[in-house]
């Protein structure tokens, strides 16, 4: 028995087209930290350069969003099942609306 | 991503998202897109990847629609769901650019996940222009560009 990490469809490519992998972790940080230890190129699409969970990549452990949890430290146990799913965001660059960062060029 | 990337799509389709950003104008409208999306090689005439139905959603980003979309996790599941029970896949997203040319901005390519194709319509005074779809790089550096090649009617 291990925790099974479930692989969204855009990132399957990343991890030899597999939709899940099996990790022994306690937490959810520690199973996260395997599947990118062994699909290196999965990191920079989960975490940002600091190293924190993209804002919009969301992780479920049996159902739960771990955001209401303990977040990446929320425990696991043999037979948990992690779910990673997108969500999607993104909009036009409108100076006259909004001045920031995204509309620099 | 080195070869040239195509997207099937037929006008119906099309004309589907059109329609769902003008009546979404001055906001942004956004939606899923399902389709198929076969294995390279299978037969190299086709393009490997093909729009067949959009499942349009509600823009979450109540404080900034006019230049912001946002769809939830569940949403986006709903989507999923919604494909798999009609035997396709969610292959990509739409969403329109009012008052904006229809190219990515750097707040999409941020946030823009690989693999899925991206369709922006623009919308100018709230009259649906050009049409585009694009890709994340690998590396997160940029949209490619995928040629749109319209159909006029969906294979199944």
């Amino acid at each position: 028995m291990a925790v099974r990490v479930m692989i969204p469809t855009p990132l399957r490519v990343y991890a030899g087209k597999r939709d899940s992998a099996e990790f022994r972790a306690g937490t959810v940080g520690e199973a996260l930290a395997q599947l990118t230890g062994e699909f290196d190129d999965l990191r920079r699409h989960l975490f940002t350069d600091e190293g924190n969970l993209r804002s919009f990549v969301n992780v479920y452990v049996n159902g739960e969003d771990i955001r209401y949890l303990s977040k990446e430290e929320t425990p696991t146990k043999d037979g948990d099942t992690i779910s990673i799913i997108p969500s999607i965001a993104g909009g036009s660059c409108r100076p006259e609306i909004e001045k920031n960062r995204f509309c620099a060029n | 991503m080195s070869e040239a990337l195509k997207l099937a799509i037929n006008e119906a389709v099309m004309q589907k998202i059109r329609q769902h950003g003008t009546e979404s104008y001055p906001n942004e409208c956004c939606g899923a897109l399902l389709g198929r999306d076969a294995d390279a090689g299978v037969n190299p005439a086709r393009p490997t990847r093909e729009v067949l139905e959009i499942f349009p959603l509600v823009n979450r980003r109540d404080d900034s629609p006019r230049n912001r979309f946002f769809v939830t996790a569940e949403d986006a599941h709903d989507a999923d769901k919604t494909a798999l029970a009609h035997g396709l896949d969610l292959i990509g997203w739409y969403h329109s650019h009012p008052d904006h040319p229809a190219t990515p901005s750097e707040y999409d390519r941020e946030h823009a996940w690989p693999w899925y194709s991206y369709i922006i319509v623009s919308v100018q005074n709230g009259n649906p222009q050009d049409m585009t779809s694009w890709r994340l790089e690998d590396d997160r550096s940029v949209f490619v560009a995928e040629k749109l090649e319209i159909r006029n009617h969906a294979k199944a």
